[in-house]
């Protein structure tokens, strides 16, 4: 079933891959729940990319005269805002549209951040052993220590709010996962046979790692990653929510739930729909990445 | 056995000065902890501040005073309150794990029962059903399920209080609030344990004895998913305690998340180290027990 367990020599595993990934796409589109995420997704994507020409409104433009217009389908509902406007008259389909934006951007490129931290430090944790291993499992059970999302907020606050920074301070609260799960995995590789016969043609370390190592442990690293996106945006909402946004001009979901909280008594419209975007986001890439694992491997999670 | 334990205390010690250090460098990671604390003063203001908080030493030496300070307790005056940072945040503790606990107890109510009926009828409806209320749950911003829970039960049924911590009425709706968060992650391990031990040979030999399939269930197979069951619950602990700060922000609950929530937006940093720090000693301690019940449960290290 996995082929990080069965550590196939790197030719064999080369001739398997176009078999294994037609398998691993069939078994993905099969099941109806994985399909409605991809498709959610897909929604998602072309609206952030494509947000200046899908939005109906300018999401920024504020009307006195716009307030609080509900949802089209309730009473004194209005064909050009579909989803309602706001408590100063925008327009809250187009600042959702928007939001995806800063949602995804967030999402993906923490993700990059902590891969980059959490596999480099897993290789060498478990290709060096010894005093470098121990070190790096200990940093590890520090950052297990705090609540990451309590860690992030504080840190944002000390370095000032900005899209980059949430990016970084969410990449670096995240990391360990990767670490951890890729440190166990060449912990195991390390004594297998094609791993030996490498060092002992006289393959560097690096060249061990980089050619041997690494690949084995590329199925974990993408179903970890897929669902560390979703984790990523439900942080960069809380923290939004929380008051120490991305400070852009952007809107942000988060944003949104937290200026519409204190409106729900009269609208309910506006902390409900950026919520469900939200919700409908995290729960497409959940889906996805749930399928990814079972496809890719069984073993973790 | 005596040897696991030491080195588990060891670890400890060491896992906590790394706590302090990351606190400590909270204040210092911007590099100039004075524009931090007083953005706007003059100066001469900044300078008599540098002195006064000895930001002009070397970093190790400041860190040693910070590992010193945070030994005795002492995280400096809050800016804010004027007063002792610790016992302000300590104060508010109690109220934490209250709600903490009365959401954990909720959710592990609701987790093992669905989780041990899901393991033994796989692919049932019911299965099904929970597998949807595992993605939604951990697919909902928690602060967003508080709001629209308000707006069910506080705006349009007007049954209990929108915010506030003055009866128990008003402990309701945050405490399922945060078992909404914390229900689907139990739940995802009970079943996952339940469906680890429940085809293993002692099972299928407790069954083939002629044991009725409850106790079957509850003294053999039970027992044994409760290992891994300890661990990642421990391991989870750190992510009900998010979800508790963000609780406690959109219910108005006077608890420590909300105190350190309102601290970071004042940059009041005596304040936020102490509470970042309180909320890692919490961890710590939970992780600690849950690694010595381990070795209490486990006969294979136990019986060494």
């Amino acid at each position: 079933m996995s082929i990080g367990t069965l550590a196939p020599p790197l030719e064999a595993a080369a001739l398997a891959r176009p078999a294994q990934g037609s398998r691993v796409w069939r078994k993905l589109v099969r099941n109806p729940a994985t399909l409605a995420g991809a498709i959610i997704l897909v929604i998602v994507i072309g609206a952030a990319v494509f947000a200046p020409w899908v939005a109906p409104q300018d999401p920024t433009r504020q009307s006195l005269i716009r307030r609080f217009i509900p949802p089209v389908w309730a009473e004194g509902g209005k064909a050009v805002h579909v989803l309602g406007t706001d408590q100063v008259g925008r327009d809250i389909l187009s600042r959702i549209i928007y939001g995806a934006r800063v949602s995804l951007l967030v999402g993906v490129s923490a993700v990059a951040v902590s891969l980059t931290v959490g596999v480099t430090l897993g290789l060498l944790a478990g290709f060096l052993h010894g005093r470098v291993d121990t070190v790096i499992t200990t940093v590890v059970d520090v950052w297990l220590s705090f609540p990451q999302l309590l860690l992030a907020l504080a840190f944002v606050a000390a370095l000032g709010p900005s899209l980059t920074t949430i990016i970084v301070v969410l990449g670096f609260t995240g990391w360990e996962r990767y670490t951890r799960v890729v440190r166990a995995e060449v912990l195991a590789l390390r004594e297998k046979d094609f791993v030996e016969a490498a060092r002992a043609m006289g393959a560097s370390a690096a060249r061990t790692i980089m050619r041997h190592l690494l690949p084995n442990t590329f199925s974990s690293i993408i179903v970890l990653s897929t669902l560390q996106v979703a984790q990523a945006i439900l942080q960069e909402a809380a923290l939004s929510f929380l008051g120490v946004g991305t400070g852009s001009a952007y809107p942000t979901w988060g944003q949104m739930i937290a200026l519409g909280r204190d409106f729900v008594s009269v609208a309910w419209w506006l902390p409900t729909f950026p919520g469900l975007a939200i919700l409908l986001t995290v729960l497409a890439i959940n889906l996805v990445g749930d399928r990814l694992r079972d496809a890719l491997d069984p073993r973790i999670g | 056995m005596l040897t696991l334990l030491i080195r588990r205390v060891v670890r400890l010690a060491v896992v906590l000065v790394g706590v302090t250090l990351i606190t400590f460098s909270i204040l210092h990671v911007s590099g100039d902890p004075v524009s931090l604390i007083m953005p706007e003063a003059p100066e001469a203001d900044r300078a008599a501040l540098r002195v006064a908080m000895g930001f002009n030493d070397p970093l190790p030496l400041q860190f040693t005073r910070f590992l010193a300070n945070t030994v005795r307790g002492n995280f400096g005056n809050s800016f804010f309150h004027r007063a002792p940072a610790l016992p302000l945040v300590l104060e508010r503790m109690p109220t934490t794990l209250l709600l903490s606990i009365c959401a954990m107890a909720l959710s592990l109510a609701l987790a093992i029962p669905l989780g041990i009926i899901t393991a033994i009828r796989r692919a049932s409806l019911l299965d099904w059903g929970a597998t949807l209320i595992v993605f939604l749950g951990t697919s909902m911003p928690v602060f967003w399920t508080g709001i629209m829970l308000i707006l069910l039960f506080a705006v349009q049924l007007r049954v209990l209080p929108v915010s506030g911590w003055e009866s128990w009425a008003a402990l309701v709706l945050p405490t399922i609030t945060l078992a909404t968060f914390s229900t689907p992650l139990l739940l995802r391990i009970v079943r996952s344990s339940m469906l680890e031990v429940i085809n293993l040979d002692y099972v299928r030999t407790a069954r083939a004895k002629g044991v009725s399939e409850w106790f079957v269930i509850c003294r053999h197979a039970l027992i044994n998913a409760a290992l891994p069951l300890v661990t990642v619950a421990g391991l989870q602990f750190g992510l009900l305690l998010t979800g508790a700060i963000i609780t406690e922000t959109v219910f108005a609950v006077p608890g420590m998340g909300r105190l350190i929530v309102g601290a970071i937006r004042q940059l009041d940093f005596p304040i936020v180290q102490a509470g970042v720090f309180v909320f890692a000693m919490i961890i710590v301690v939970v992780n600690f027990t849950v690694d010595l019940l381990y070795i209490y449960l486990n006969p294979q290290i136990r019986v060494r």
